[in-house]
């Protein structure tokens, strides 16, 4: 592709790294994304910076703090496509937890002088601020989809992304029920597709890494995990989560409360 | 056709015949928990002593200390594993310079199929309508069938979710099998009495010194099956059937199941007759494509994308899809039902909903229905 190859830009907002580390765990097919796109900005990767604009953004972690809106929304303007990268881009992350308590209480409690502190109430979704081209779930993010994401970029076609059940892919793997054959909550049946169905595969029911699926049905998922015996502040906090501020995950620990 | 006696250890001589045969023997054995069909090499691979227990939304195994080959019902997968797999290469791209090249593979396997339900081979009957007749046959599918065998088995229990019977699928097994078994368990005696359908049956019936069977035996396994279909608890009602199905669109239970159904997909995936499937390209960064053909389900929000959204936003929409097709517009298609009577839709569903309560349900004209009949 020689200079046609599209320059990449990596960001960071609020989040632990693992996402923007899948890319650097793709490892056997590193070397060809290296070769197939430009990597420009990438700080996680390298110190070199090749200035903007760039073809392609991918951003991982959610927005908390004023300066994070500002960015957010210089990376759009200077961005041809955005594309999130996990659990805390899509839905605001594990750190949503604070939106539904008081994050000022928080601060108080945690630092010592909370004078400095300048944080929003909410920890949000990229997609609250700027208009997003394509989410890529996960906590963290499955490492073949973000190679599909690429490969689909440079193909110029839509990404295999499927947004079914977690069922649907240990029935195609042949997965023997968690739930139905082994009594395990599982949150399968409401969650997204995404990383191969990875805990029901070794006998652990589902924790909803890749958030609800397209159609997920939460209080019928209540009900079945109430039959298996299931104290409610439990299931409230199985759909408290890593995506636990994305509806309809956030309603249904909401009528658990 | 012949009617012989095999022998208990002669189980396991039709077993390495067929292997010697070139089969790749696939039948039933205890793996992850449950009964899987799986490669076989021996008869003591079999879940000698085991049963299952299936239920709305429960599913376990109970060894109950017997010598019995066959006394589950059926295993969680169906053989449409082997003849439909969940993902199929259908070819490869691969770029050459400036140009391109296609490369099909065809290295179908040879199946013998030990152990097929009277509901599991009806399902594979089924398929064969949907697979190889009318004007698109699907010639991975006439391959992987024109090459196996199968040995089907009578079933000797039933589960809580079973009801072939009142589906026309079982529990005895009139054709379409090469060598039918019944496992006869009376008096202290234990064999089986075995019934070569095909050439290819027969074949195998030669390699093995069999006795020939009796009117005793066959009033003895008549009697058995006669049995097994009176344990059966559950049954649709087929008599009007698909009239009422096509006249209630807005049957208040529609909404009373949506709110239960998760749209998991699991019932589909489970379901030995369903045959939905989408086509993706996989592709790799050095310009290589894989195009595969991989199951897909009715309850699935993409299944039904089109340009400009989705003709069945709801989930109560798609369940309707789904049981109507089973039930009435099937006949239209393929000029059966779509359901078997296996149970498994009910077993692997999690909140336990239950097709033949459903259709019990959606008989009730809608001005009498009361919620939660």
């Amino acid at each position: 592709m020689g200079n046609n190859r599209p320059k990449l830009a990596v960001w960071k907002f609020a989040s632990c790294d693992g996402c923007q580390l899948s890319l650097l765990d793709c490892e056997d097919e590193l070397l060809a994304v290296a070769e197939a796109v430009q990597i420009a900005y990438f700080p996680e990767a390298t110190r070199e910076v090749v200035e903007g604009p760039y073809d392609v953004s991918f951003v991982e972690g959610s927005v908390t703090t004023p300066h994070d809106e500002e960015r957010i929304r210089e990376i759009r303007e200077i961005s041809g496509i955005v594309i999130t990268l996990g659990a805390c881009a899509t839905s605001g992350g594990i750190q949503a937890l604070r939106n539904f308590a008081d994050v000022q209480e928080f601060t108080n409690i945690v630092y010592a002088n909370p004078q400095y502190i300048d944080t929003l109430d909410k920890s949000h979704p990229i997609s609250d601020y700027i208009k997003v081209d394509f989410e890529l779930r996960g906590c963290p993010i499955d490492k073949y989809q973000l190679l599909e994401v690429v490969i689909s970029l440079l193909a110029g076609k839509r990404p295999n992304i499927p947004t079914h059940s977690v069922c649907m892919d240990c029935k195609l793997k042949m997965n023997t029920c968690v739930l139905v054959a082994g009594n395990e909550p599982c949150l399968g049946p409401v969650t997204q597709a995404g990383c191969g169905a990875l805990c029901p595969s070794y006998n652990r029911g589902c924790y909803g890494c890749f958030g609800p699926q397209d159609s997920a049905n939460t209080d019928s998922m209540t009900e079945v995990w109430r039959h298996l015996g299931v104290a409610d502040e439990t299931i409230l906090q199985a759909f408290r989560g890593f995506n636990g501020f994305l509806e309809p995950f956030k309603g249904a620990s909401e009528r658990l409360e | 056709m012949e009617l012989k006696v095999l022998q208990l250890d002669q189980l396991n001589d039709l077993i390495q015949v067929l292997i010697m045969d070139d089969y790749q023997l696939i039948g039933p054995k205890v793996k992850d928990g449950v009964i899987s069909y799986d490669s076989i090499k021996s008869s003591s691979e079999l879940p000698i002593g085991i049963i299952d227990h299936q239920s709305p939304g429960k599913y376990a195994l109970q060894n109950i200390q017997s010598s019995r080959f066959f006394g589950y019902t059926v295993s969680p997968y169906s053989w449409k594993k082997y003849l439909y797999p969940p993902v199929q290469s259908l070819f490869k791209v691969n770029r050459n310079g400036k140009g391109i090249s296609f490369e099909v593979t065809n290295d179908e396997p040879r199946y013998a199929f030990l152990g097929v339900r009277g509901c599991e081979l009806n399902a594979i009957k089924i398929q064969d309508k949907i697979f190889l007749k009318g004007n698109y046959i699907d010639p991975n599918y006439k391959r992987r069938r024109e090459l196996s065998m199968i040995i089907a088995v009578e079933c000797f229990n039933t589960c809580e979710t079973c009801f072939c019977d009142s589906v026309g699928s079982g529990p005895e097994i009139p054709d379409g099998a090469d060598i039918v078994l019944t496992e006869i368990f009376e008096d202290g005696d234990h064999y089986f009495l075995a019934r070569s359908e095909t050439e290819k049956g027969q074949d195998i019936f030669n390699h093995l010194k069999l006795n020939d069977a009796d009117d005793k035996h066959v009033l003895i396994k008549d009697a058995q099956l006669e049995r097994v279909r009176t344990q059966l608890k559950r049954r649709v009602q087929t008599t009007g059937l698909k009239s009422n199905l096509m006249a209630n669109p807005d049957h208040p239970r529609w909404d009373e199941v949506a709110e239960r159904c998760l749209a998991c997909s699991n019932c589909t995936m489970v379901c030995p007759t369903c045959f939905c499937m989408t086509v993706e390209d996989v592709n790799d960064l050095d310009g290589t494509t894989d195009r595969q053909m991989r199951w897909d389900s009715c309850f699935t929000s993409e299944f039904t994308y089109i340009h400009g959204g989705n003709t069945r936003e709801s989930v109560k929409s798609r369940y309707r899809q789904w049981l109507t097709h089973k039930f009435a517009s099937w006949q239209d298609q393929f000029d059966s039902l779509g359901c078997v009577g296996c149970g498994r839709c009910i077993t692997w569903c999690p909140p336990g909903i239950d097709i033949t309560e459903e259709l019990e349900a959606l008989s009730i004209p809608s001005n009498q229905y009361k919620k939660g009949e």
